[in-house]
């Protein structure tokens, strides 16, 4: 009954669509004020590389001065200004550059630019609709993030510097200008900045959870849909269930910063006197921070596991195995990512029973994951697998996730987590399985949906290059990490000189920044390959990689509305390939059971009957 | 000049670059490479992962073999000695699931590359595989989430009552450690009372900051358990004791606290170190600000009764400080003053 609705009022989108077929939009309304999903994930694609580039750069700044410390960098003087004295970078701004890095890759490119990228242009292309639920919100949430990205932006050029106290913001410090430079106006726009971004987030996560349960075509029931959907899905539902909670973080401390409350102050003596507050807590800003911050690891990592879970499939020439197995452990993973925020907190004097109990719901996280990375190993045995720079990019992904995922469980163990805690180990950890695995689920998720994006093709040698320069280099700069947190270094360190007990591993901190440089020089390659390949790569066709899902049903370059024609009906699970019995390795989900009656399993064939007798 | 011959070259270099590229791909193109499913760069990105998979394992060996020795320092505590020994349990089961889930990883692109031969084996699931690699994870990981339990309600346990007290507080950007005197007692505080001397705001109306002492490094005994209590005064901070295992936060308006058990004096670690400018040091590991990598204190672990003979010879705030008997309220005053002054006397005996 409900998808006889469903049908009727698809049928209804198209007529209405028709109408307005030939009507030319301004070059405003096509391509900068756009309502079209494509437009706009192009959009946040172009944004989010521009700030990797930025991020990116930063941290080869700050691993300058950890890996040359007694360098000479006056030669960066004419970028950097002031903020180089003597041919050294300020301690401050050494802060402000960590605080940046962080913030700007968590949640201006891995976050708007991956989900922002792909939940956008995939949603409606694979559920079979025209767009999305609104346009206009869509609009709304893209421009949302410009203005929080301006704000951002603005604050690096500002005299007191951005915002210095780490991306997590703790207060005091992130509270008091006195304490640091870049608790001043730069923190003032940063919180702007995230208020305004956490309402971007909201409007694109509404639309997304809005569209796919709303806009699915005939036959795309939730059991059929693409394992990248059902990622983008739960990942805009923990933004919506977990963003606010940020906001309201954010919005009490702009009260303690600027109208005198004490939510988080208390007992303060700083540059000579005593501040009025009391009875503040420090530690309700970081259950709070982290009650987001924790699913925020996840916002950024589902996406990219789902990019994954397509792409592998689909290069293996192999159904995903464990299809449900992969929704379940996603839903776990998305259920379990909101209670376990306080393993960031074991030693911040939270009482030690609490560090028990979350010591345990946090090692139970690992039990889905674990099963994730065991079933794309699955899907990939007796396969069949085509290496397209998207599918390296998801074999890497694989690997940097179970490598990271794997001292999850030691950092996870409270009673481990008090060594090692705020040291390296957890800088090489979560570079692993949040930052370098998502940031692969990126790459992977651009090489693979370039031709459907632009109508052209990346350069494939380029694309070879650049995943084994990427790869190579990412393990050689985070890895090595791992043995500088044992040895117990700890992070955010503007330099090691003064203490005996860190005194050593200054050649891997050398090795380290070599490689951070390299990497980072590496991506121009990507870089030249995506601008050079929008205007002359070779021209795409409308499967260029065989695969199952709705998308490539479009036309090259789908235009406005996805579908010249009607919008096609789902009749099958996306993962049809390599099905015995079947002429070629693939079958689309828009093809009916009953055109293949030679590769039909049993129940299937059941099902033709079924329908052939209504 | 210097930077136009690097301008120059890098643009060349640019330009040769881009002509590799465009005669790769013209050349790809013409010999329709491109219109096949995978070739050659297919079997060539094969063969790649178990070959980069080797040489990694080959490099982690060797290097973790040479870097061994800067690895978790010497254990310096008796807690320490048990959570190290799980540290290195944990980080064997983890490397056997790495080189396991690795080596399948890396090995199955090359055995399982395209050809055009061969069909893909349909196996969309199988139910009893995947609830044994469900339960195996979920079994070892109770496993270990019980040992890591049961070091950590020791470790998080009350102090014993009899345990050596010092305070630490954290300021922008260095720590200040009180002791409680012969007492055995803290006097109170007060974060108003701060000044410029007057550190930690110690209120001198209570009678027990009478004998209070301020030292310059902390001294501690070995193998008695010891108690730090750690506040904050501007920002947060956090204690550091790498060779202790130990580290907890420094919270304003929030004392928090931690205790463990010394078992290496600072000069038998000279002798385990071979390292005989050995020192025990504090490190903050919060982000405090422009100083945060310099907050280091200097700690040392002495023998039981050298420890008592330093304590002994501390001078009390008050006697350093005579000024702030004027703080004393006037009926104290004289107690204050043989307090203070008096380092045979005890208080107990008032």
């Amino acid at each position: 009954m409900s998808a006889a609705t469903l049908s009727h009022s698809a049928d209804a989108h198209v007529a209405h669509h028709d109408e307005h077929e030939h009507e030319e939009l301004s070059f405003i309304r096509k391509y900068i004020f756009s309502e079209d999903h494509k437009t706009i994930a192009k959009q946040f694609l172009i944004s989010g590389l521009i700030w990797a580039v930025l991020g990116g750069a930063m941290s080869v700044i700050f691993r300058l001065q950890l890996g040359f410390p007694g360098a000479n960098l006056e030669w960066l003087k004419p970028i950097l200004g002031q903020w180089i004295q003597n041919g050294k970078i300020d301690p401050e701004f050494y802060l402000a550059l960590v605080t940046m890095h962080g913030t700007i890759m968590v949640f201006f490119v891995l976050t708007a630019g991956l989900s922002g990228t792909f939940s956008n242009f995939l949603i409606p292309l694979q559920i079979g609709a025209r767009d999305m639920a609104s346009g206009f919100l869509n609009m709304l949430s893209y421009w949302f993030f410009f203005i929080s990205s301006t704000l951002m932006f603005i604050s690096l050029f500002i005299e007191t510097g951005p915002a210095a106290g780490g991306w997590v913001i703790y207060p005091p410090l992130s509270a008091l200008p006195q304490a640091i430079k870049g608790s001043g106006l730069g923190m003032t726009l940063w919180l702007c900045s995230m208020a305004i971004f956490i309402v971007s987030s909201l409007l694109g996560s509404i639309n997304y959870i809005t569209t796919v349960i709303n806009l699915r075509t005939k036959g795309m029931a939730f059991t059929r849909l693409p394992l990248t959907i059902w990622a983008f899905f739960i990942t805009a539902v923990i933004g919506v269930l977990s963003f606010p909670v940020l906001f309201s973080a954010a919005l009490l401390l702009i009260f303690d910063r600027s109208f005198g409350t004490s939510f988080y102050l208390s007992e303060i003596y700083i540059g000579g006197e005593a501040l009025h507050n009391i009875g503040g807590s420090p530690l309700l800003f970081q259950h709070l921070f982290w009650f987001l911050g924790h699913p925020e690891v996840y916002i950024v990592l589902l996406p990219a596991l789902g990019i994954t879970s397509e792409i592998i499939a689909t290069n293996s020439r192999k159904p995903i195995f464990g299809y449900r197995a992969m929704i379940g452990s996603l839903l776990g993973i998305a259920f379990l990512s909101f209670i376990v925020w306080a393993h960031h907190m074991f030693v911040t004097g939270m009482n030690p029973f609490l560090g028990s109990v979350f010591m345990f719901l946090t090692l139970i996280i690992a039990v889905p994951s674990a099963v994730k990375a065991f079933n794309y190993i699955a899907t990939m045995w007796r396969g069949n697998i085509v290496f397209t720079p998207a599918m390296l990019f998801s074999i890497g992904l694989v690997s940097l996730f179970i490598s990271g995922g794997l001292t999850g469980i030691i950092l996870g163990n409270s009673a481990l987590d008090i060594q090692l805690h705020d040291t390296y180990y957890v800088v090489a950890h979560f570079h692993l399985v949040m930052g370098s695995a998502s940031f692969f689920g990126f790459m992977a998720g651009v090489y693979h949906w370039f031709p459907k994006m632009f109508g052209r093709m990346l350069d494939e040698k380029l694309g070879y290059i650049h995943f084994w320069l990427t790869f190579a280099g990412v393990y050689l700069v985070f890895f090595p990490m791992h043995y500088i947190g044992i040895a117990g270094f700890p992070r955010r360190y503007y330099s090691f000189t003064s203490y005996d007990a860190f005194s050593t591993f200054s050649d891997l901190n050398m090795f380290i920044s070599v490689a951070a440089i390299v990497t980072f020089a590496g991506q121009f390659i990507f870089g030249f390959n995506f601008f050079y390949s929008i205007f002359k790569g070779r021209k795409a066709t409308e499967n260029p990689w065989s695969s199952n899902t709705l998308e490539w049903t479009t036309p090259v370059s789908p235009g406005h509305g996805n579908w010249p024609g009607a919008i096609p009906e789902v009749h099958r699970w996306p993962y049809d390939y390599s099905k015995p019995g079947a002429s070629a390795d693939f079958i689309p989900q828009n093809i009916p059971l009953s055109a293949t009656p030679e590769s039909n399993l049993p129940h299937e064939e059941e099902e033709v009957k079924a329908l052939a007798h209504v | 000049m210097n930077t136009l011959i690097i301008v120059a070259s890098s643009v060349l270099i640019l330009a040769i670059l881009f002509l590799l590229f465009r005669v790769q791909s013209l050349v790809s193109i013409l010999t329709g490479s491109t219109k096949k499913i995978a070739g050659m760069s297919n079997k060539i990105n094969a063969i790649l992962f178990p070959i980069f998979f080797i040489s990694a394992l080959i490099a982690v060996y060797f290097y973790s073999g040479y870097a061994s020795e800067f690895f978790l320092p010497k254990p310096a505590s008796e807690h320490g000695v048990v959570t190290d020994n799980l540290f290195w349990f944990i980080t064997g089961v983890i490397l056997v699931a790495f080189v396991l889930t690795n080596s399948l990883l890396f090995y199955f692109p090359y055995k399982y590359q395209y050809s055009p031969d061969r069909k893909a084996h349909f196996y969309p699931d199988n139910h009893k595989l995947e609830i044994i690699w469900t339960i195996i994870p979920a079994i070892v990981l109770t496993g270990l989430v019980f040992f890591g339990w049961r070091a950590w309600t020791d470790i998080t346990s009350p102090a014993p009552k009899d345990a050596v007290v010092l305070e630490i507080t954290g300021k922008q950007f260095n720590w200040i450690v009180r002791y409680p005197g012969k007492d055995g007692k803290l006097g109170s505080y007060n974060f108003k009372l701060i000044d410029a001397t007057n550190e930690v705001g110690i209120d001198f109306a209570d009678k027990s900051s009478f004998d209070d002492f301020l030292p310059r490094e902390i001294h501690i005994p070995k193998g008695k358990p010891v108690l730090f209590k750690i506040r904050a005064r501007d920002v947060l901070h956090s204690v550091f004791l790498p060779h202790f295992r130990q580290k907890m936060d420094a919270v304003p308006g929030m004392p928090t606290s931690f205790w463990f058990t010394p078992i290496y004096t600072t000069d038998e670690m000279r002798g385990i170190t071979n390292n005989p400018a050995f020192k025990y040091e504090l490190a903050c590991t919060e982000v405090c600000g422009k100083g945060h990598f310099g907050m280091k204190f200097l700690l040392v672990v002495d023998e039981p009764d050298d420890f008592e003979k330093w304590y002994d010879q501390q001078e009390a705030f008050l006697k350093k400080n005579p000024d702030y008997l004027a703080n004393v309220p006037s009926k104290l005053r004289d107690l204050a003053l043989n307090v203070s002054n008096n380092s045979e006397n005890k208080l107990s005996s008032f």
